[in-house]
């Protein structure tokens, strides 16, 4: 789960990191009263689940309250690559005398948290990695004893921080770091870090992405599962315990298990098609869980066909067959269906698809191929 | 010969009274496992299957030899669980629970190697060696005993490469699922190496997908170590659109490059490793192979 700027500044503010003083405001006039208060320049920023805000005109300096209204009504309801802008932040403008990078994370190659630090702040860090990977630097926490001292001296050394700032940083990682632990985080991004102009080290942006499996425990967060900028489809789904991704294509694939779902989808594609979703139905899901995901699927406009590949293990055939014919006999739909049961009770399972209209498949790449042909026919 | 387990593995079930854990130890039993008996706490004495229920793992481990176990814990406690088996000693330990949160997998992880037990998983669908023993929850009657190794990030497509192989004619030495979450007890490189020392693995298949670059770190492996193992791959996600979470916790095509399924793709087909274009050709590019040969 990943949160807004305005909430990641706030945790990091409890945690002892310095931020710019800001208010989130959902109206133009709420910014002009944030603006007021603070008197002086302000930072105007769109807050979206999503980079490029700044390229997109969603982030604007006002030097007093009637510009901060304005920067405010212009950026409300603006549409940011598909996210809506529904809260801007305002923030007293900083004076920034350089601009940083530094993330904690979780990192697969290593197995470790892992610090990243970099000289050039204030820029995608996938950037920095394209024309100057040199300009990134690493340091990794022992699961037991954390991040050494010694560790981030060199981190400060190496993006050639001044010597005055050291202590300041050494603190700051070992905050970051703990920030990270204690709120389950896979990461927890500044950028930029700047220094500002009385030489202070401030997070000016950041970023954060919660594991999911750790919500019950973090319970700020836990009951936002499901955020606003979510399609409302998946907001669904996820509340029926499917793990279910909005793609928008014509051909609908529900499977069992991530990995073949995704190689449904990638052989939809192969055949020509265009899957509308990926739809894991998880391990031994219910009949409910099933009917719910072939309720959400039909319903999408866009879709021409419907695939079902499910290799039954921990999931019962029979029980997806049942799920498939509760919804059936609920829903007019003219979609053309394509059924691939195999494994546990499969025999049962086409004894109960036998009256519904519905093509069965045995092998793989014929349902593919089958449905992607539906999906034309259904268009023309 | 096999990988991990072989007819011999006398295996502990951690979670043994549970839903998962009684049907999964049902299926192990009579797939030819050595179940042994299993722990849940607080239950010690009962029986389940006519096999002993203990209280914690040290207790079985006090009464009886175990080699392995497996574990059927929820979230919650599977972190606890496993630790409780490596401190008692066990050397292969196999968590099936998936929703493991992350941070307690790196401290679990580093533990068990520091142990010097070997952890499968978590969130993985086990080891099988066909005609042997399975220590896992995948369908029993879709595998036959073969040469052709498989590790695998994912289960359910696992299930359909093996069947497809079998279908073919093409047996398997060991089916090894590494899970698919971003921290692993063992990675593909772990089984990789395994598989190149069994006498009777002659070539394996690989299963990965998108997110992180462990497939390209596993192909630079095989380059530098095992030139001549033969090795066929198929990546899952070629659909899948960037930032999206893909079921798997690990499973995401993120910024800085490499974790999409095409960069892994061109990576294996640039080592001169075969790429199957979709899941079931997989199996047919294998047994041409085979035939190529004779």
């Amino acid at each position: 789960m990943n949160l807004h700027e305005y909430q990641t500044k706030s945790l990091l503010e409890r945690e002892g990191i310095p931020v710019p003083q800001g208010a989130v405001a959902m109206t133009p006039d709420g910014a002009r009263q944030i603006a007021i208060d603070f008197g002086s320049m302000v930072a105007v920023k769109a807050q979206v689940l999503t980079g490029g805000r700044g390229k997109a005109g969603g982030i604007r300096l006002a030097g007093n309250p009637d510009e901060a209204e304005d920067a405010a009504a212009h950026i409300l309801g603006m549409d940011i690559k598909g996210h809506k802008v529904q809260r801007v932040l305002v923030e007293q403008a900083a004076h920034i005398k350089a601009e940083l990078y530094l993330a904690a994370l979780i990192d697969r190659t290593s197995q470790q948290i892992m610090v990243m630090a970099s000289s050039e702040g204030g820029m995608e860090i996938e950037e920095v990695a394209a024309h100057s990977p040199d300009k990134i630097r690493r340091i990794y926490a022992d699961p037991f004893m954390g991040i050494r001292s010694y560790q981030c001296t060199r981190l400060a050394r190496e993006i050639e921080l001044p010597v005055a700032l050291w202590p300041a940083f050494h603190r700051l990682v070992s905050k970051l770091h703990a920030a990270l632990i204690k709120h389950d985080a896979d990461l927890l991004e500044i950028n930029p870090l700047i220094i500002n102009h009385s030489d202070q080290l401030v997070a000016l942006d950041g970023k954060m992405t919660l594991d999911d499996n750790a919500l019950y425990r973090q319970p700020e967060f836990g009951s936002e599962l499901g955020s606003e900028d979510q399609h409302p489809t998946e907001v669904e789904a996820l509340n029926a315990g499917l793990n279910f991704v909005y793609l928008g294509g014509n051909v609908a694939c529900l499977a069992n298990g991530a990995g073949l779902a995704m190689a449904t989808m990638d052989a939809v594609k192969y055949y020509g098609g265009d899957p509308a979703n990926f739809l894991d139905l998880g391990g031994g899901s219910s009949v409910e869980q099933v009917t719910q995901a072939v309720r959400i699927m039909v319903r999408d406009p866009g879709v021409r066909a419907l695939l079902v590949n499910v290799a039954g293990g921990i999931t019962r055939c029979d029980e997806v067959a049942e799920g498939m014919a509760a919804a059936m006999d609920e829903i007019e739909t003219r979609i053309p269906f394509v059924v691939r049961l195999v494994g546990t009770n499969e025999a049962e399972a086409h004894r109960i698809l036998e009256p519904y209209d519905v093509e069965f498949a045995s092998r793989f790449s014929e349902a593919a191929k089958r449905v992607v042909e539906l999906a034309r026919e259904g268009a023309a | 010969m096999s990988i991990l387990i072989d007819a011999d593995t006398r295996i502990l079930v951690q979670g043994f009274t549970g839903r998962q854990g009684s049907f999964h130890a049902e299926r192990m039993l009579e797939y030819g496992s050595r179940v042994i008996g299993g722990v849940t706490p607080g239950k010690g004495g009962q029986e389940v299957l006519g096999l002993p229920v203990w209280n914690s793992v040290a207790e079985a481990v006090a009464e009886q030899a175990v080699d392995a176990s497996i574990i059927f814990v929820p979230a919650r406690f599977a972190a606890d669980a496993i630790m409780e088996a490596a401190d008692a000693g066990i050397g292969l330990i196999c968590c099936i629970t998936e929703h493991i949160p992350v941070h307690d997998m790196i401290k679990v992880r580093a533990y068990v190697t520091m142990k010097g037990s070997r952890l499968l998983g978590a969130n993985c669908p086990g080891v099988i060696s066909p005609g042997k023993s399975k220590m896992g929850i995948m369908p029993n009657q879709l595998f036959s005993p073969g040469t052709t190794g498989i590790v695998s990030r994912s289960g359910t497509l696992t299930y359909e490469v093996a069947d497809a192989l079998s279908q073919l004619g093409v047996g398997q030495s060991s089916v090894v699922g590494i899970g698919g979450d971003p921290i692993q007890g063992t990675n593909f490189i772990d089984v990789l190496k395994m598989f190149a020392g069994d006498p009777d693995t002659e070539r394996v298949v690989m299963i990965g997908e998108i997110g992180g670059t462990a497939e390209q770190t596993a192909a630079e492996y095989l380059k530098a170590h095992h030139p001549n193992l033969p090795v066929f791959g198929f990546i899952a996600g070629v659909s899948a659109p960037p930032g999206k979470r893909m079921g798997h916790a690990g499973a995401i095509v993120s910024g800085g490059g490499g974790t999409s399924a095409a960069d892994k793709i061109n990576m294996f087909r640039n080592m001169g490793l075969p790429v199957a274009d979709h899941a079931e050709q997989l199996a047919e590019i294998v047994k041409a192979s085979l035939e190529d040969r004779d």
